[in-house]
């Protein structure tokens, strides 16, 4: 082939035309493996709605239900809860809802259907840790002693106020997410569906 | 070139070892491999005590891969619940622990093994910064390190999901969230890690695959390239100085000495001290006071409640503090981006280090005040990120506590900012990074002293 010094640029095009074709039978191959470690069928069809009786919540109360391996909270809010959501509109990142993380119905002040019933999903929007409740005001649980009630994150202490709004400069960029729901009946709730897919 | 074939070379000595011998030669490299990587490759004669690392670093690899095989006989990658209702990975690793003949110890090993792992890791990477053991022409050996160190690092991190406790599932969620950050392909790509919408048996069984099957491979591969590549060029030593440069009239360095036996026996030594101290922690303090495991992991993943504190494994802290310390949004980027880049940022800018290196002398033995100095700040950084990296945020030093007026204002006292743990992780984390983005400049003027000829021996 050297033999002239000369090179075959026939023979040359045929070794680039059979490395690309390699090549891209190659990355054709890896198509399947990439997507095999998406989530499957099943998981995907998992996450199915959940219902959830609160007949037995007592105000102040919270209890918490699994909807799509998330922690889901129902907090039947007092009046003292309810009062502190208006005072701290200056305090918080986002205090009008502006951003999507809740459906429609729930844009509202105390970012719920009925404004003593607050539902959300229980996980924080910086690294998805569950945040705890401190619900009792002041420095009894070890927050600051102006703190008004609501749920701090363990992580990276990310605060939320008792309508999951987060506070201003927390590593959480938003609110807790609300998740679609409705009210079947008084008591019970139906998380994971609203009214248009019923 | 027929005559410098190993059937030429290598002939029997007559005797029935030495004629299988010279069968195997003429078909495999066997004698021309001992002699190429042990009994003919000379490494300098003025190793110290920190050359013990590498070879440690070696055993623990060993170790963790023999406990690792043992381990998967027993365990089970399975997150659904048995009839106890505790996950079946969770109660594996307890049946392993109360039912298996010398399970515990397999177990304790393969722990107290990771932790042993970063610790010489991180002690032979700081050698090879004492000695510049990454300058030219060994710049190579050094990046092979930083992919092996990235390695076990994923190494760790899928392993301590597999005992599927409270911190395994938590640690997996923040650290799976923080490619979330990632702008555009952020949110998929989480979701392809997991394989599923949280954590859970999919990513369960996907981080065991890979702990045990894929990061191995690379790991092994990643470790002949690294050793390839030192016996190429030949080690370093605590003078940095090249030894190849004044050879006898065979070409062997006046300096070196062969590694076997030389090396391979004071190697011995270092593995019976190491192996002394490993049996302590896994026969005395297998958890390490909550460091090599932690306790919260003792509790069952629960996905809906995280424990009131989580901290990764001690050896991930410093970067975790420099993912924590980046609180500011830039740009139009919120600041969980910038925590990951400070993050990936921070093990990356050390593969940069052969050329941000501008002294004219290796060794810390000529180099000048400027870089000892530095160095030793830096590693005072090191260690408190490390620290700072266990605790909480609003962590303060020293148990201080800011004094606030009864209207739960803060008081001003100017020990809020100076014993403040996330305020020093910040100032640390800002040292760290300049002390390699300047080092091109302060390493040009430092005042080295002369550098001999000969390695220096007592």
């Amino acid at each position: 082939m050297s033999d002239q010094g000369k090179m075959d640029c026939g023979r040359r095009r045929l070794i680039v035309a059979t490395a690309t074709v390699g090549g891209v039978g190659v990355a054709a191959t890896a198509v399947p493996f990439v997507a095999s470690m998406l989530p499957s069928e099943r998981a995907k069809a998992a996450g199915a709605p959940v219902e959830a009786d609160i007949s037995k919540l007592g105000p102040g109360q919270m209890m918490v239900v699994e909807w799509r391996g998330k922690p889901v909270w129902i907090l039947r809010r007092t009046p003292e809860m309810l009062e502190t959501l208006p005072q701290l509109n200056g305090e918080l990142a986002d205090p009008e809802s502006t951003k999507q993380q809740q459906p429609k119905y729930c844009a509202n002040a105390a970012r719920a259907i009925k404004p003593e019933l607050f539902v959300t999903i229980g996980i924080c929007t910086h690294l998805g840790c569950s945040p705890s409740s401190k619900f009792k005001p002041g420095a009894s649980e070890g927050m600051s002693a102006d703190w008004k009630g609501g749920f701090l994150c363990p992580c990276h202490g990310s605060t939320f106020d008792f309508a999951g709004r987060v506070f201003k400069e927390k590593p959480a960029p938003t609110n807790l997410e609300i998740p679609p729901h409705r009210y079947l009946s008084d008591t019970r709730i139906l998380i994971g569906e609203d009214t248009q897919g019923a | 070139m027929a005559t410098n074939s190993n059937f030429e070379k290598y002939k029997s000595n007559g005797t029935l070892l030495g004629s299988v011998l010279e069968w195997i030669d003429a078909r495999f490299p066997a004698t021309s491999l001992w002699k190429a990587h042990l009994s003919e490759y000379y490494a300098p004669k003025n190793f110290n005590f920190w050359y013990y690392f590498g070879s440690l670093a070696l055993l623990v690899l060993v170790i963790q891969v023999v406990t690792g095989i043992f381990l998967a006989m027993n365990y089970k990658p399975d997150a659904a619940l048995n009839a106890a209702g505790l996950p079946f990975a969770f109660a594996s690793v307890s049946y392993i622990m109360n039912d298996v003949d010398w399970g515990w110890l397999i177990r304790y090993m393969h722990s107290t093994g990771a932790s042993a792992f970063f610790i010489v890791v991180y002690l032979h990477m700081f050698r090879g910064m004492l000695y510049g053991s990454y300058r030219k022409p060994r710049e190579l050996i050094w990046i092979f390190g930083i992919l092996i160190f990235l390695c076990l690092m994923a190494e760790a991190f899928m392993g301590y999901l597999l005992p599927w406790g409270q911190m395994s599932y938590w640690g997996a969620q923040v650290i799976v969230n923080l490619f979330s950050a990632i702008p555009l392909i952020g949110d998929p790509l989480s979701l392809w890690i997991r394989g599923d919408f949280v954590i859970g048996d999919a990513t369960l069984n996907r981080f065991f695959a890979f702990h045990v099957i894929a990061v191995p491979l690379a790991l092994i591969g990643l470790v002949v390239a690294h050793l390839l590549a030192l016996h190429e060029v030949g080690s370093n030593n605590p003078d940095g100085i090249e030894i190849k440069k004044v050879t006898n009239e065979k070409g062997i360095p006046l300096d070196g000495i062969p590694f076997h036996p030389y090396y391979t026996v004071k190697d011995i030594v270092g593995v019976a001290v190491f192996l002394a101290f490993f049996s302590i922690v896994v026969f005395f303090v297998p958890e390490g006071g909550g460091y090599f495991l932690e306790y919260n992991n003792f509790f069952p993943a629960d996905p809906m409640k995280t424990p009131e504190h989580i901290a990764p494994v001690w050896y991930f802290t410093p970067f975790y503090s420099m993912l924590r310390a980046m609180v500011w949004n830039f740009f139009w980027l919120e600041a969980k981006f910038w925590g990951v880049v400070a993050m990936g940022g921070g093990v990356a800018i050390l593969a940069l280090l052969p050329w941000l290196d501008r002294s004219p002398a290796k060794s810390i033995r000529y180099r000048g005040p400027i870089y000892k100095t530095l160095l030793a700040i830096f590693v005072f950084c090191f260690l408190v990120l490390g620290y700072l990296g266990t605790k909480v945020p609003g962590f303060y030093l020293f148990g201080y506590q800011p004094a606030t007026n009864p209207d739960g204002s803060i008081i001003f006292n100017p020990l809020n900012y100076l014993l403040s743990g996330d305020l020093i992780a910040q100032a640390f984390t800002v040292y760290y990074f300049l002390f390699f983005l300047t080092m091109p400049w302060w390493s040009k003027i430092d005042k080295c002293k002369p550098v001999p000829e000969r390695v220096t021996w007592k």
